[in-house]
């Protein structure tokens, strides 16, 4: 097997369309149930998905696709590619604790809740960090410090409170598309 | 994290799947490198920019997808207001009369105010003769507060006359510049943006000032507004309009903005700031007001300064 990630055109269609779903939901609905503006990131919870279903690889390239796609959809007004850096970070990460835990790796298209929480966790804050910081660092963002760990912190409550209704969707959706040759 | 050990076994048949383990990190390199590409070819933002052309390619496409979506939300989203209970209509029927009665005994008592109104009759009659119109729209999406930058979309786009650099406003006040246009979309800045700055000037002093966003998610004293005229102390409950530019691009003069909550004097450039409440609600967006000249061709029902509705 040459490229674990390349998939079934099928795969990357549906794929394409959860993203641009994420994407839809969390600038047209979710900002209705808002908290200060902070919305759930459904797009860092697919690439979470994504990752712990097939490793970093897979998780790298998706997180890269909603980045860049997040950066660009009306009405994003920041510096374009810090989306997709941020992603790719997450994908990786996420990516690796499967690879690196021998709990996600054995457990196939079901791993353990706990796991998947303590994960989308760490890539939240991570996500939301590397995101802000690119920011701070380029002079494309200012804020108070006060502020910016408010919503960092606010939007790790979103994500985690959405992680159950998102996840088993995601990774189930991956395992499916899993091509045969990429089952261990 | 805290690497648990692996069997020998499973590390085999984790090697058997991903061939060569220095590949993720070379798959990592690479995708950090072409987003931070990306960020250098954007770095200015702008028009100039040369993203310029794929950003509005997406908006182009997805657009029309993000107006659906916010069709199909609506319903939902109305869900609490069904909540609202009889005697919570009741109650707020009963403040609403009474603030009315006040403010009408206020307006006739008062020979200021009744100035003032004679003052903004005749500015609205400037704003007639100025020939200008406004195309309705609707909010269709919000910027989330983990970018920090306070943008909408509307569902106008140019096919509706829209252009960069025109005035949004709704029935309470400013709301801010439209700054980027699809054909049936167009982005637009919120005067609560840090990157926003407004002409204003107090009603009552007609001092002039700038008036600037403080890029703050939520809550109260979301504006802040410096006086030319250092001399010049704002006072609390004044109320703040826009001081207009040529051709009215990008605000158009005399849209109430807000009023002013707190002054402060900074010792250091003995300058006075004053906090604006903006009158707008800006996480209850929905529809807006796009001033356009007017004549100006659209897709939809344009509502002319006279009321008529072209």
């Amino acid at each position: 097997m040459t490229t674990p990630h390349t998939n079934s055109a099928g795969g990357v269609a549906a794929l394409t369309a959860l993203v641009a779903l994420a994407l839809v939901l969390q600038v047209a609905f979710f900002p209705h149930l808002a908290w200060h503006g902070v919305v759930p990131n459904l797009c860092l919870l697919l690439v979470v998905g994504a990752a712990l279903a097939r490793g970093p690889q897979f998780g790298m390239l998706v997180g890269f696709g909603a980045g860049v796609l997040l950066d660009l959809a009306p009405p994003a007004e920041h510096v374009i590619g810090r989306w997709a850096l941020a992603l790719v970070v997450v994908g990786y990460v996420a990516g690796r604790v499967r690879t690196e835990s021998a709990v996600l790796s054995s457990s196939g298209p079901r791993p353990p809740v706990v796991a998947v929480l303590a994960t989308v966790a760490v890539c939240s804050l991570l996500g939301t960090s590397v995101f802000t910081l690119v920011g701070l660092l380029i002079g494309d963002l200012t804020a108070g410090f006060g502020e910016i760990l408010a919503v960092i912190g606010a939007s790790l409550v979103f994500d985690l409170l959405l992680t159950p209704f998102v996840l088993p969707v995601v990774l189930r959706l991956c395992a499916v598309t899993e091509p045969l040759s990429a089952r261990a | 994290m805290s690497r648990p050990r692996i069997p020998q076994s499973a590390r085999d048949s984790q090697g058997a799947r991903d061939p060569g383990r220095h590949r993720p990190t070379a798959l990592l390199v690479a995708l950090v490198l072409a987003s931070a590409t990306l960020i250098t070819l954007d770095y200015h933002r702008g028009p100039d920019s040369p993203m310029e052309p794929v950003r509005s390619a997406v908006g182009e496409v997805f657009g029309p997808v993000q107006a659906a979506g916010a069709g199909v939300a609506r319903p939902f989203t109305a869900v609490p207001e069904w909540f609202t209970a009889r005697s919570d209509l009741r109650r707020e029927i009963a403040v609403l009369t009474s603030e009315n009665s006040e403010l009408r005994s206020k307006l006739t008592t008062s020979g200021v105010d009744r100035n003032r109104l004679a003052e903004y009759d005749a500015l609205t009659t400037t704003a007639e003769q100025a020939g200008l119109a406004l195309v309705p729209a609707r909010v269709i999406g919000f910027g989330p507060a983990q970018a920090f930058s306070h943008t909408v979309t509307i569902d106008a786009g140019s096919k509706a006359g829209l252009r960069p650099d025109l005035t949004v406003l709704n029935g309470d006040g400013l709301v801010g510049r439209v700054i980027r246009v699809t054909k049936t979309t167009a982005t637009v800045l919120l005067i609560v943006d840090v990157d926003s700055v407004v002409g204003a000037r107090v009603g009552t002093s007609m001092e002039l000032g700038f008036l600037r966003g403080r890029g703050v998610p939520g809550g109260d004293g979301r504006l802040d507004l410096e006086l030319v005229d250092d001399s010049a102390i704002p006072g609390k409950g004044d109320a703040v309009l826009t001081w207009g530019s040529r051709d009215g691009a990008p605000y158009v003069s005399n849209v109430p903005i807000g009023r002013v909550t707190k002054v402060f004097t900074s010792v250091r450039d003995s300058a006075k700031r004053a906090v604006i409440e903006p009158y707008v609600d800006f996480t209850a967006l929905d529809v807006v007001g796009v001033v356009v000249p007017s004549g100006t061709a659209s897709d939809r029902a344009v509502i002319e300064a006279d009321g008529s509705i072209q």
